[in-house]
């Protein structure tokens, strides 16, 4: 049985429609993936994002036929690949360790695909592809003798340069600095608009998650805990997971005590903390909710309650690291963890300082509640190197400091 | 060691690390008294030898040092076949050693790497024959070939041997007893590189489109091939001088007489030292010019 996709010569025309229905991947012991359904939209640029070992190289070895689903049917382009072999899917993976060939020169590398399937210019072609990643120069060269952001640029063309209906990228600028991790960025994009394919963008970086990608499914322990646009992601995160993980939350978790047609209202050791409804995925018991450092301000004096406002405080300041454009501070209250504020530093506000009272507001539509039963852990864990690296600093400083009290 | 003595990426890598100090050369010192005493001394001796020529009237077996470079037409033509034959033979013992060995590392280096304790049990009994005498199991095969055995029993049976055929003597239980013996010498190298190969390498081709069958043309021989060349070199060169085999003793006959034979019957009986010698040269001269135009047709990797 032979996908017509992958027939002699001929390029994918467009990206294709992928669907995973009801996948389940165990391994002996170990289930690395549990009943995940997914549907991405032919010419969609895809995030996948997620800590490590939470299941996405399993995914995509899935998709690319690596791997065999314990459960489950896995369609590209409306049709089920879910028993074809790996050479038979039009799709290409860009390895998260490269697999280049040893044995072969980088343009031969690029060439292989291309000369399975019998296109007459490989050479011309994997010349093009690797204009395209900017190595056209070291084309007679072997793997061994590029540097590891090179070899992954070679994986990147030797996978692009088969045109796939659909191409799985296993965190494919891990390697990569910086300034290329940018510039590549721009070009995975551009590549991807250009020929419409259906890129499925696996990382644990979620800065590039929500640059690059159309839309962006957040996955925990195998499983995909919520899945939408980046900005929707961000505002209104569903679970403590997606909360900590994409980007910063102070979370709060409390009983229901007051609700009405539009809000509920939840008192968390004092703190009574209102979220309109449409923002709040359950509406009585324990619940949690949470906010953004940057959607909260501080304010020295006790600010008047008034409608639409959360006000929590009094508490302390007790870490203030500025950043230039804004400052980071870290308030402590009675019975909540450390709370995070991100103030912008125009000309006219005003400094805290380490140590002074103050109280916390923020409007009441950026509050969310969250879908986790009871309390949540507070520091729901972060994988290191996600984060931006001015929560990295704040983060050292807190553990400095944790040591100079400790010592 | 002898499994990866045959990797040119390495050698080309280590190459560029070429740093020349006293205490370098130092340490080269006693390697190269172990090579003028053992190898370049043993060579001289032999090449003196086989220039020499019998002494006018001297008893049988007595010679003297001269520079009579008949003895290498002498030997050419009296044991030109023997010559042909031997590489003939070992080329065959090598061919079919590949054949059977390449399965079996393949086998114990990729099917079996998931579970380690059954690979150190099958390496072992690749090993295994190593813990009896080369010629009790050489021998033992002649006791399995002879005529009243079950194997000959079988073959006249179904009539591929005529009454009062045997097997032994023939080329074919030549050829068998090289194979059989040098098999492992051609599975252990071919196992270490098929150990090592990443097998992520293996997906990538499926994932671009090869079939299991390309895959394996195009990735797995091609990185298998500084094993296969060691273990066809650690099987030809000695397969080719071997002696036991082909011998009348064992499983030969003197029409399956091969170099080794013929230089040890001229040393040990009939007393020409210099022919053997000569014929020793002569097997050594050819095995560097076939080993040298093999290992650079292989080194280009366009063997395959
Ligand atoms: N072949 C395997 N056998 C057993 N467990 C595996 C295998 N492959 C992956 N796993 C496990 O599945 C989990 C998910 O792995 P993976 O998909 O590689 O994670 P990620 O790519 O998100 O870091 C890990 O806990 C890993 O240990
Ligand atoms: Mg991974």
């Amino acid at each position: 049985m032979t996908n017509s996709a992958v027939s002699r010569g001929d390029f994918a025309e467009a990206g294709a429609d992928l669907e995973l229905v009801g996948i389940s991947k165990r391994f002996p012991g170990f289930t690395a993936i549990d009943d995940l359904d997914l549907t991405i939209p032919a010419g969609s640029f895809f995030a996948l994002l997620g800590p490590s070992g939470c299941g996405k190289t399993t995914t995509l070895r899935l998709i690319a036929g690596l791997e065999e689903p314990t459960a489950g049917r896995i369609l590209i382009g409306g049709k089920d690949v879910t028993r074809t072999k790996a050479f038979q899917r039009p799709v290409n993976t860009v390895f998260q360790s490269y697999a280049l060939f040893p044995h072969m020169t980088i343009l031969e590398n690029v060439a292989f695909g291309l000369k399975r399937r019998g296109v007459k210019d490989a050479t011309r072609l994997a010349h093009e592809a690797l204009q395209l990643v900017e190595l056209d120069h070291v084309s007679a060269r072997r793997p061994s003798q590029l540097s590891g952001g090179q070899q992954q640029r070679v994986a990147l063309a030797r996978a692009v340069v088969n045109r796939p209906a659909l191409l799985l990228l296993d965190e494919p600028l891990g390697a990569l600095d910086l300034k290329l991790r940018r510039q590549m960025q721009i070009e995975l994009k551009d590549i991807q608009s250009e020929v419409g394919l259906t890129f499925l963008h696996v990382t644990h970086d979620q800065e590039e998650a929500m640059t690059m990608a159309d839309t962006v499914a957040v996955m925990n322990k195998g499983q995909i805990e919520q899945m939408g646009a980046p900005q929707e992601l961000y505002e209104l995160p569903r679970t403590a997971f997606v909360a900590t993980f994409l980007g910063q939350s102070n979370l709060f978790t409390g009983q229901v005590v007051s609700s009405n047609a539009d809000s509920i209202t939840v008192d968390s050791a004092g703190a009574r903390i209102t979220v309109p409804k449409p923002r709040a995925e359950r509406q009585s018991g324990l619940v949690t909710v949470g906010v953004r450092p940057e959607k909260v301000s501080l304010t020295s004096t006790k600010p008047a309650e008034a409608a639409g406002v959360n006000v929590v405080g009094p508490g302390r300041i007790s870490d203030v690291s500025f950043s230039g454009v804004s400052t980071q501070y870290e308030v402590t209250i009675a019975g909540h963890g450390p709370i995070s504020v991100f103030e912008q530093n125009t000309s006219i506000s005003r400094m805290h300082h380490d140590g002074d009272e103050v109280w916390l507001t923020w409007s009441v539509e950026h509050s969310f509640g969250l879908a986790d039963e009871g309390d949540v852990e507070h520091d729901a864990p972060r994988f290191v190197d996600d984060t931006p690296t001015t929560s990295i600093a704040t983060r050292k400083r807190a553990q400095l400091k944790a040591e100079l009290e400790e010592g | 060691m002898a499994f990866s003595a045959f990797t040119p990426t390495e050698q080309k890598a280590d190459a560029s690390i070429q740093k020349r100090s006293p205490v370098a050369l130092l340490l080269l010192l006693p390697g190269v008294i172990f090579l003028v005493l053992f190898f370049v001394t043993p060579l001289l001796s032999l090449l003196l030898t086989s220039l020499q020529e019998p002494v006018p009237g001297g008893f049988f077996g007595e010679y003297r040092q001269a520079l009579r470079w008949e003895n290498y037409v002498f030997v050419l033509e009296t044991y030109g076949t023997q010559t042909l034959r031997s590489f003939g033979y070992a080329a065959l013992a090598s061919l079919f050693a590949l054949l059977i060995g390449f399965p079996l590392a393949y086998f114990i280096g990729i099917t079996l790497r998931r579970f380690p304790l059954l690979q150190a049990l099958c390496l072992v009994l690749v090993i295994a024959p190593f813990f009896i005498s080369f010629l009790l199991r050489t021998l033992a095969w002649k006791q399995i070939f002879a005529i009243e055995g079950p194997v000959a029993g079988f073959f006249s049976m179904i009539g591929i041997l005529g009454p009062g055929q045997s097997i032994t003597g023939t080329a074919f239980s030549v050829v068998f007893g090289l194979t059989y013996n040098f098999i492992p010498f051609m599975t252990l190298p071919i196992y270490a590189t098929l150990e090592r190969l990443d097998l992520r390498l293996v997906e990538a081709g499926g994932d671009l489109y090869a079939s299991p069958a390309t895959t394996f043309r195009t990735v797995t021989l091609p990185l298998a091939a500084p094993g296969v060349i060691s273990g066809t070199l650690l099987t030809f060169i000695p397969a080719s001088g071997d002696y036991i085999n082909a011998s009348r003793d064992f499983l030969g006959s003197t029409e399956t007489a091969m170099i080794g034979t013929v230089i040890e019957a001229n040393f040990l009986v009939l007393q020409n030292y210099p022919a053997a010698a000569a014929l020793s040269i002569v097997l050594m001269a050819v095995i560097l010019v076939l080993v040298g135009i093999y290992v650079k047709r292989s080194g280009t990797e366009d063997l395959l």
